[in-house]
């Protein structure tokens, strides 16, 4: 028999996180702070008005963007937090999860032999979707002392001729890491000078803690070439509905729902009305949930400094990314000790690139209760760390 | 600050000042003032504990009492308000817009206790008019909070 399968597959790295779940998932009295989804369940609201869709037969398929009223409920809510407008018609495409439109957006712009921009640590996809898409991935290690955040310099040295897409990864996953206004703005102009497009991934965007967040699409000439993709996972806790939505200049959008109406059709219906309800009325869940997740992050940031564990303060997502270099292991063996020692998953930085050697992603979509005997485990853990090296 | 300390310790007022401080990102010393301030405004009225008596053997009794009154000249409802909050049974009253004047919630130890309360105190005030008891067969959620919880972590224990 011929081998079934593609090289380009084949040669794809499986998740790091992949790896760590198969671990973990062994350990049968674990705690873990591993996840990358909220703890909150999707409120009520929310969830009863995609039951009601289902009671009154709502159950066909909608148009390959998605509702035209959810279509116009993002817009608007786009044009209300990041000041950006979109034409509901033809700007916009509903998706499964911003997971698709990380997908077909690249599918949709790169030619191959084409570069793509990946600043990592960064979430598991783009690196993956890239090659797929038969781009060469180009990587952008982000730094400690920038607090993980892309400088214009380390931009400038990565473009080559061959770039055509940066990413832009902001508010982080896994750092934490935000971009300020005054930093974006810089990042802008360089990506209209060198004539480049961005996909920024916004999926956080309402998990930000100083300030509004800010979307590079934002400013002037950035518009027409920028997709920003966002969804209801994380501002809503919706993860299992599976339901994200891209935005951008029809000339794009218009090709990536080419891809979406071939490979997927369109995004659950059931989601899609409930998210109508999520635009529509869910602010002050969003509010609720962001200052419960602020609560925990003061917490992590002061019980870290207490152990004396390096960490940088992030204003953004759930997650902190503390500095475990002092140990002299691996983020790998230290993630994996820890596991078998104090039962605790956490997820090594290596996850999300090989830069993220060092550090660890500590997730606080927890309770603050089960934070608080996690802190006590990593306490325990370092302490022992500690001792073992005098 | 104050409203992001009163929505947090409305839930969970056992907390202790310093890690108050630490979750809200203040001062510690800023944090105990507020709150100090706000016990002498009367903002803050106790600090109670929410219990489920269903699974304490000591029995408790719940009941809802609507209550139709005259208003008195130049008191309102205020005067038979107080006359009837002043039961230590009592544990609340309202004011009701609607069909009657005054919702009563009152916490006995058994049915006789409760609708003697009613017979003998209640209805022999004399703007009283009528009454009608509720019991409380059983309670779901109180206070914002629900009583029986069976909420697991069904999330996988690593994700991206």
């Amino acid at each position: 028999m011929r081998n079934p399968l593609s090289e380009i597959v084949v040669d794809i790295k499986p998740s790091g996180i992949r790896k760590f779940f198969d671990i973990a998932s062994e350990m049968k009295e674990a705690i873990s702070l591993g996840v990358g989804e909220p703890d909150f369940d999707t409120p009520w609201h929310i969830r009863d008005e995609g039951i009601y869709s289902l009671e009154r037969g709502r159950t066909f398929y909608t148009s390959n963007a998605g509702l035209m009223e959810l279509r116009t409920e993002i817009c608007n809510y786009l044009d209300r937090k990041i000041n950006v407008k979109y034409d509901p018609k033809s700007e916009v495409i509903i998706t499964v999860g911003g997971s698709e439109a990380i997908d077909i957006g690249l599918r949709a712009m790169i030619n191959p032999g084409e570069e793509v921009l990946i600043p990592q640590p960064s979430y598991v996809s783009y690196e993956p979707c890239a090659i797929l898409a038969g781009a060469k991935p180009v990587i952008i290690e982000l730094k400690n002392e920038n607090e993980f955040r892309l400088t214009p310099e380390e931009l400038i040295a990565a473009i080559t001729p061959k770039t055509k897409v940066l990413i832009m990864p902001f508010p982080n996953n896994p750092t934490g890491a935000i971009m300020t206004k005054d930093e974006l703005e810089k990042i802008a102009k360089i990506v209209i000078e060198k004539d480049l497009f961005v996909i920024s991934d916004e999926i956080y965007s309402e998990l930000s803690y100083l300030g509004d967040h800010v979307s590079i699409a934002s400013f002037p000439g950035m518009r027409e070439r920028t997709i920003v993709i966002n969804g209801f996972s994380k501002a809503y806790a919706m993860t299992g509905w599976r339901l994200g939505y891209a935005c951008g200049p029809q000339l794009i959008i218009e090709q990536m729902t080419k891809i979406h109406q071939f490979a997927i059709m369109c995004a659950p219906t059931t989601s899609q009305y409930a998210a109508i309800e999520a635009l529509k009325n869910g602010d002050e869940d969003v509010a609720m949930m962001r200052e419960s997740y602020n609560q925990r992050r003061n917490y992590l940031m002061y019980i870290f400094k207490e152990m004396k564990l390096p960490c940088f303060e992030p204003f953004g997502a759930f997650y902190v990314f503390p500095c475990i270099k002092e140990f002299g292991l691996t983020s790998d063996e230290f993630a994996v000790r820890l596991l078998e020692e104090e039962k605790l998953a956490v997820v090594p930085g290596t996850a999300f690139g090989d830069c993220g050697e060092g550090f660890l992603r500590i997730s606080y979509a927890y309770s603050l209760e089960k934070l608080k005997i996690a802190m006590e485990r990593i306490e325990r853990f370092i302490t022992r760390l500690r001792e073992e090296a005098k | 600050m104050r409203e992001r300390i009163l929505t947090f310790i409305e839930k969970n007022s056992r907390i202790d000042i310093k890690e108050l401080a630490i979750l809200m990102g203040e001062d510690e010393i800023a944090v105990a003032e507020a709150l100090l301030q706000m016990e002498e405004e009367g903002i803050i009225c106790g600090y109670h504990t929410l219990i489920n008596w269903d699974k304490v053997m000591t029995e408790k009794i719940t009941a809802l009492i609507e209550v139709r009154v005259t208003p008195q000249r130049g008191h309102g409802f205020d005067s038979i308000a107080e006359r009837i909050y002043k039961y230590p049974e009592v544990t609340a009253t309202y004011l009701i817009s609607g069909g009657y004047d005054l919702l009563v919630i009152l916490e006995g130890k058994t049915l006789k206790e409760v609708s003697s309360f009613v017979s003998d105190k209640l209805s022999t005030l004399e703007s009283v008019i009528s009454t009608a008891t509720h019991f409380v067969l059983k309670k779901y959620k109180d206070h914002g909070t629900i009583l029986e919880k069976h909420s697991n972590d069904e999330r996988m224990v690593v994700s991206p």
